[in-house]
């Protein structure tokens, strides 16, 4: 559906020469949530912008649905990005438009007939769940509400590709998950393409397929979430993993009660697919001659299935601990010992 | 009482209040369009816009800020040859019409390019991604997100021209101006000129109240 093939952007700016985007090579298929991770100023911006054209490759090629995006101009450009909407960081919805005429300005684009374009607003409120508030002006809506606004906009045209800037970072935790459910549920129902860009692993980890990590202007990993998840390689990568797997509290914990009880050790343990849902800590309790302390547990769901991690302190004989280490090591769970008492 | 009623030629006065708001109404119309244009063209060709043109842009900016530097009285006298082949006369309120037009349209395109720059970018960019092409981004996107601050710049834009044509009056234009001079100062009749005063106040302040309606209706943020 997608592919990026050797795309690099340089911007020349009073400082010199910037890379944007560095020799980026990518394939996204039909029907994928695709994500891209990483800090402001990676990239990713400049990247989901060249798939609708807003900014030029300076080399390579960008295709998109059938139509070489790099290289096409007026009027198929405008074609082609009905085929491939955007939703925004800050929604960019027009104030002087009610709900409803907000999400006919796409339509009105397209050149719809008025009976059609009211039919088809109707549909996508219902959609996006916003029924009873067409006639409000956005100044009147929450911040979710407002993206919701900005997700039917995007569908009118029943496009191809959706491409999603940030779409979550202005928004609460809770919110961002009701605006997640409604993309996951979109790409379900119409089997859309979905690529979108953040700076939260949380994000990923919920409903993207596979994920890639840009760091200055480079993709530096790729691969399903579950696997990035589960065995991440470079170090933003494990940073970005850390976000959701472990809390800060996690550590202070440990510290504490290392002091408190001198003894064992403070393991993690990270679980996979499966594995996750076995009685682990009851056969290390029973038997072997170990006191278990659990400090923090975490279960997290992707796409692809889920992943935990567990926090606990062991105290006992040095070899029962070691046994008990290798148990859990044999049942195909990842042990890392974090501190030693 | 009396007196007063006496001194002043009422039929005069009326006659002059209508000079006045037709050379305004003529003026605002033809102002607030060429503005518009000339503002749209100021804000499209700056540097980022979708018809980014140096050249264009200096050359606009040149002649608006000329014309908006001259002070009003020169201008009329400077127009007088162009006013002379265009309405044939330099005398009445159609002459006048020219230079008020020409003094107050750069004013007003610099206020539809200061309302065009606060619209958010994002909305533009968001219009393209969605495939509009210029035409949409201006009439449905530019105008009327910024159709309250082009409201509230006529608003303004209206009452300068009011005073214009009070300064046009002085010089052979007609209307209150040209009354409070003729009929007041001249005559040494400080009543009239207080008249014509008044009835200029009670007109500014009409535009106003028409202006602020207008501008708290279309504004929706």
């Amino acid at each position: 559906m997608i592919s990026i093939k050797n795309v690099r952007k340089i911007f020349s700016t009073k400082q010199g020469l910037l890379k944007a985007v560095d020799e980026v090579n990518l394939d996204i298929k039909e029907g994928e949530i695709f994500g891209v991770i990483g800090y402001s100023g990676a990239g990713k911006s400049t990247l989901i912008r060249m798939l609708n054209g807003l900014e030029l490759p300076t080399d390579g090629t960008v295709n998109v649905a059938g139509r070489e995006i790099s290289k096409i101009k007026g009027a198929e450009l405008r074609k082609a990005r009905q085929e491939i909407s955007m939703i925004f960081q800050h929604f960019n919805l027009l104030w002087s438009r009610t709900v409803s005429e907000n999400i006919a300005f796409p339509l009105e684009i397209a050149g719809v007939s008025a009976p059609e374009r009211k039919k088809r607003v109707e549909e996508l409120i219902k959609l996006v769940g916003l029924e009873g508030r067409g006639d409000a002006y956005p100044s009147q809506l929450s911040g979710g509400q407002k993206q919701r606004v900005g997700i039917a906009r995007a569908l009118a045209n029943n496009p191809k590709v959706l491409l999603c800037d940030e779409a979550t970072s202005a928004l609460d935790p809770q919110t961002t998950d009701s605006i997640l459910d409604l993309l996951v549920d979109i790409n379900k129902k119409f089997g859309l393409t979905i690529v979108l860009i953040t700076h939260e692993m949380h994000v990923i980890r919920k409903i993207c397929h596979r994920v890639a990590v840009m760091e200055s202007g480079r993709i530096v990993e790729l691969g399903p979430v579950l696997d990035v998840f589960k065995n991440p390689q470079q170090p933003i990568t494990k940073r970005f993993v850390q976000q959701v797997t472990e809390p800060e509290k996690t550590k202070e914990t440990a510290e504490h009660l290392l002091e408190r009880y001198p003894h064992g050790k403070v393991i993690q343990l990270s679980f996979l697919g499966e594995a996750t849902e076995q009685p682990l800590i009851t056969r290390v309790i029973r038997d072997f001659d170990v006191v278990v302390n659990i400090l923090q547990g975490n279960i997290s769901h992707t796409q692809n299935g889920s992943y935990g991690t567990l926090f606990i302190h062991l105290d006992g004989q040095a070899n029962e601990i070691q046994k008990a280490i290798e148990f859990i090591h044999s049942q195909q769970v990842g042990v890392e010992v974090i501190s030693n008492g | 009482m009396a007196d007063f009623m006496e001194l002043v030629k009422w039929d005069g006065l009326l006659l002059a209040t209508r000079e006045t708001i037709y050379m305004t109404a003529i003026s605002v119309l033809a102002t607030f369009i060429l503005g518009l244009l000339l503002g749209l063209l100021l804000f499209l060709t700056s540097k980022g816009n979708i018809w980014e043109n140096r050249g264009v842009n200096i050359i606009t900016a040149g002649f608006v800020n000329i014309f908006r530097s001259i002070p009003f009285i020169i201008l009329i006298v400077l127009l007088i040859p162009f006013t002379k082949i265009l309405v044939g006369t330099m005398l009445g309120a159609n002459a006048a019409l020219p230079a008020l037009i020409i003094g107050a349209a750069p004013f007003y395109a610099r206020m539809v390019e200061i309302a065009l720059r606060e619209i958010d970018k994002g909305v533009i960019e968001a219009s393209q991604s969605m495939g509009a092409t210029h035409g949409h981004i201006i009439f449905k996107v530019l105008i009327p997100e910024s159709l309250p601050a082009l409201i509230s710049g006529i608003t303004v834009t209206t009452i300068s021209l009011v005073g214009f044509t009070a300064m046009a009056g002085v010089i052979g234009a007609g209307g209150l101006g040209h009354f409070a001079y003729l009929e007041g100062f001249q005559r040494n009749r400080p009543m009239v000129t207080l008249v014509a005063t008044i009835a200029i106040l009670i007109l500014v302040f009409i535009i106003q109240f028409i202006g602020d309606y207008f501008t708290k209706k279309t504004d929706k943020r």
